[in-house]
C-alpha cells in the first residue's frame, strides 16, 4: 500500500534576482499499482518536481504538501525520505570517486532495510540486478558512475531501483540520452519493478517514445509549473502528433 | 652574505652553514611556515643525541647500517642544503643510517626502519641514505611516531635498473616538530615511488626532491595528509629533470578539519633544456571538512625546453560536493555516513596506487580515526 499525494505545491529557488517560482500549485495523487506520466516542454517545471519530492535543498517549498501514505515527507531529510520508500531515479547520476559501486549499493541497501544484507544472495542478487539491465557484473568493482556511458549511469539507476525495491519510485528523464536498446532494457527494468504489485511510477519526461514501453494509467501535461491537462494514454499518443505548441502558446 | 633564495625553481645549495642566515619569514620558501612553531629549528636550537630511537628491522637481503657521520656514502644523492635547518642537520648528524639494497637482489618483504621520539624537550638531528644498486627492488618504510623535535636530511640513491619505494610516514603524536628534507637521484632507466603520508604532528615540513642521473628513470611522489586543528603540515616538492625520456606523477591529497587547521603543498617542477621528451604531471588535491582551515596549493612548471611528451599540473581545493552528498543520501544513506564514503573515496584511489600492502588497513584505519573527530560526530 503506498499513496504518494501531492497538493497544492508551490516550490522557489533561489536566483541571482531573489526567489524565482518555479511549481504554482501542482496537486498529483499517485496510489499504488499506478503509472503516471508527466509531459512537458524544457523549463515547465518537471525535474523541479522529482527533485522536490526527494527532498533537493536548492527547492524551497513555500505552500503545499506531499504525503506519503499520510506521512508528510516534507518533514524529512533526504535519506529519511528515501527510507520511507521513495527513489528518484536521476536524469544526471551522480559520479562519486573512490567509492565502488558495490560498496555503494550494501550501503544503501543496508540503510533502507535497516541491518545488513545476508552476504551470499546479496551478492548474487547485485549480479542478477546487473544481469538483468545486461551490465557487465565487473562494474561493481568500478566506483560509482565514474566514467560509465550515460546509458550505463541510466542501467545502474534501474539496478538500484531493483534492489532497493521503494514504494514509489520517480524516475526523471531516465529515457534522455538512451538508445533505442537502452531504452528498451531500462523500460523492461521498470516494468519488472511494476509487476512487483503495489508500487507507484511517477515517469518524468520530454518525449513520448518510452511510453511505448511502458504503459502510463495517467498522462499529465506539464506547463509553466502547473498541470496543464490531464487524460489516459491517448493524451500522449496526441502530444506525439501534435507536440506542446498549443499548451506552450497557451502558457504566453 | 646569503644564498639568492628567490627562485625555489633554481635552489642554489650550500653546505656552509653561513651561506644560510635564520629565516624571518619573508622569504619565498618559508613565507606559509610558522617559524616560532619550529622550536628554533630554523635558528640555533642546540642538537643533542637521542631525540629518537631508531628500530629498524631489515627485510632478509636488505642490509641496515650505522655508520659514521664521515662516511662516504653521505652526500651521493646529489643532496645540497637549501635552507637552513637541513643545512644544520647536515652539521649537526653524529651518524648516518645507511639502507642498502645490494645489485639485483628483488626484495619482496618491506624494511622498516622505525622512528620512535623521546620528547619535545631537545632537538635531534639524523641522516638516512637509502641505495638501491643496479637492478634491485624493494620497499622501505620510514616510520615516525612518538613526540620529538626532529631535523633530517634522508638521501635516496636509485642506481640504474633499480626499483625502490620509499615511503614516509608521519604518524607523530600532536606536539611534535618536524623537518624533512628528502632528496632522490634516479638513475638510468629507474623507478622511484615515494610516499609520504602526514597525519600527526604540530609543524610538519617536509621537502621532497627529485633529480635523474640519466635518461629514461622515473619518479612517482604520492601523498596523504589530514592537518587537524592548529596543525600545520607542509609538503614541498620539487622535481629537477636534469635528463632526457625521463618522467613524474606527483599526487598529492590531503583533508583539512578543525580551526587553524593550515595544509601547504608547493609542486615545482623545472624541465631543463637537455630534458627532451619528459613527461610530467602533478596534482594536489584538498578537501576541506569544517570552516575555519586553510590551504594553500602553489604548482610551479618551468620549462626549457618545448621538445617535450606532455607536461601539466592541477589543483583543486573544495569543501563536500552536494551532489555527491544528495545522491548518496537519496538512496537512504545517512549524511554522517554519507560523508565517511565521500571522504574514504577521496583517498581510496591514493591509498591503492601506493602499493604497500601492509599499510592500507593501516592508513584506511588513520582516515576512520580522522573523521571521528569531526565528520561522524
Amino acid at each position: 500500500m503506498a499513496t504518494l499525494e501531492i497538493k497544492d505545491l508551490h516550490v522557489s529557488v533561489e536566483t541571482e534576482d531573489g526567489p524565482k517560482e518555479i511549481l504554482k500549485g501542482v496537486n498529483l495523487t499517485i496510489k499504488d499499482g499506478e503509472t503516471h506520466a508527466i509531459m512537458g516542454p524544457n523549463g515547465s517545471g518537471k525535474s523541479t518536481l522529482a527533485y522536490t519530492i526527494s527532498g533537493h535543498p536548492k527547492y524551497t517549498v513555500t505552500s503545499g504538501s506531499i504525503t506519503l501514505d499520510g506521512v508528510d515527507v516534507l518533514e524529512m531529510s533526504v535519506d529519511e525520505r528515501a527510507r520511507a520508500g521513495l527513489f528518484l531515479a536521476m536524469q544526471y547520476p551522480v559520479e562519486v570517486p573512490g567509492v565502488s559501486v558495490s560498496n555503494f549499493l550494501r550501503t544503501a541497501k543496508t540503510a533502507i532495510d535497516g541491518e545488513a544484507p545476508k552476504l551470499r544472495t546479496w551478492v548474487k542478487d547485485v549480479n542478477a540486478a546487473m544481469d538483468r539491465v545486461k551490465m557487465d557484473t565487473a562494474f561493481a568493482s568500478r566506483n560509482v558512475n565514474e566514467g560509465f556511458s550515460g546509458g550505463e549511469k541510466k542501467r545502474h539507476e534501474i539496478v538500484q531501483l531493483e534492489l532497493l525495491d521503494p514504494k514509489v519510485a520517480v524516475l526523471d528523464e531516465t529515457d534522455s540520452g538512451l538508445d533505442i536498446d537502452a531504452l528498451k532494457i531500462v523500460s523492461e527494468g521498470v516494468n519488472r519493478f511494476k509487476e512487483n504489485g503495489d508500487k507507484g511510477v511517477l515517469l518524468i519526461t520530454h518525449y513520448t517514445r518510452i511510453l511505448r514501453y511502458i504503459t502510463p494509467d495517467f498522462v499529465h501535461v506539464f506547463v509553466n509549473g502547473q498541470v496543464a491537462e490531464e487524460g489516459g494514454p491517448e493524451l500522449a499518443d496526441e502530444l506525439e502528433a501534435n507536440g506542446y505548441d498549443k499548451y506552450v502558446s497557451a502558457a504566453v | 652574505m646569503g644564498l639568492d633564495v628567490s627562485s625555489h625553481l633554481h635552489p642554489v645549495g650550500s653546505f656552509d652553514l653561513a651561506d644560510h642566515p635564520v629565516p624571518t619569514g619573508m622569504e619565498e620558501i618559508w613565507r606559509f611556515t610558522p617559524l616560532k612553531r619550529l622550536r628554533g629549528l630554523h635558528d640555533s636550537a642546540p642538537f643533542a643525541d637521542g631525540a629518537v630511537v631508531l628500530k629498524s628491522e631489515a627485510a632478509p637481503g636488505v642490509v641496515v647500517e650505522h655508520l659514521a657521520a664521515d662516511a662516504v656514502v653521505r652526500g651521493t644523492s646529489g643532496l645540497v642544503p637549501t635552507d637552513r635547518v637541513s643545512a644544520r642537520a647536515w652539521e649537526a648528524a653524529t651518524g648516518v643510517t645507511l639502507v642498502r639494497v645490494p645489485a639485483e637482489a628483488v626484495v619482496e618483504a618491506t624494511t622498516v626502519l622505525r622512528h620512535v621520539g623521546t620528547g619535545a624537550d631537545t632537538a635531534g638531528a639524523a641522516h638516512t641514505v637509502i641505495v638501491a644498486e643496479k637492478f634491485s627492488k624493494a620497499t622501505v618504510v620510514l616510520d615516525f611516531e612518538g613526540t620529538a623535535v626532529l631535523a633530517d636530511n634522508i638521501e635516496i640513491v636509485l642506481e640504474d635498473g633499480a626499483e625502490l619505494t620509499v615511503v614516509s610516514l608521519q604518524d607523530w603524536a600532536d606536539d611534535a616538530v618536524h623537518h624533512s628534507t628528502q632528496h632522490a637521484k634516479i638513475g638510468r632507466d629507474a623507478t622511484l615511488k615515494h610516499v609520504s603520508v602526514s597525519f600527526g604532528g604540530d609543524v610538519v615540513r617536509h621537502d621532497a626532491t627529485a633529480e635523474y642521473d640519466g635518461p629514461g628513470g622515473s619518479v612517482e611522489m604520492l601523498g596523504m595528509y589530514f592537518a587537524d586543528e592548529g596543525q600545520h603540515i607542509e609538503h614541498r616538492l620539487f622535481v629537477d629533470h636534469t635528463a632526457p625520456k625521463t618522467r613524474s606523477n606527483v599526487v598529492y591529497k590531503g583533508a583539512l578539519q578543525g580551526e587553524g587547521a593550515h595544509a601547504v603543498w608547493i609542486g615545482n617542477v623545472l624541465i631543463r633544456k637537455v630534458a627532451e621528451g619528459i613527461e610530467t604531471y602533478e596534482e594536489n588535491r584538498n578537501l576541506i571538512l569544517t570552516d575555519g582551515c586553510q590551504a594553500d596549493s602553489v604548482p610551479n612548471l618551468e620549462i626549457e625546453t618545448g621538445e617535450i611528451e606532455g607536461a601539466g599540473h592541477a589543483s583543486a581545493t573544495g569543501r563536500f560536493d552536494d551532489n555527491q552528498l544528495f545522491y548518496l543520501r537519496s538512496r537512504g544513506i545517512e549524511e554522517a555516513e554519507a560523508r565517511r564514503l565521500v571522504v574514504h573515496g577521496f583517498f581510496n584511489d591514493l591509498i591503492g596506487k601506493i602499493g604497500v600492502e601492509s599499510l592500507e588497513d593501516k592508513l584506511r584505519e588513520t582516515v576512520e580515526a580522522e573523521l571521528a573527530k569531526n565528520v561522524l560526530r
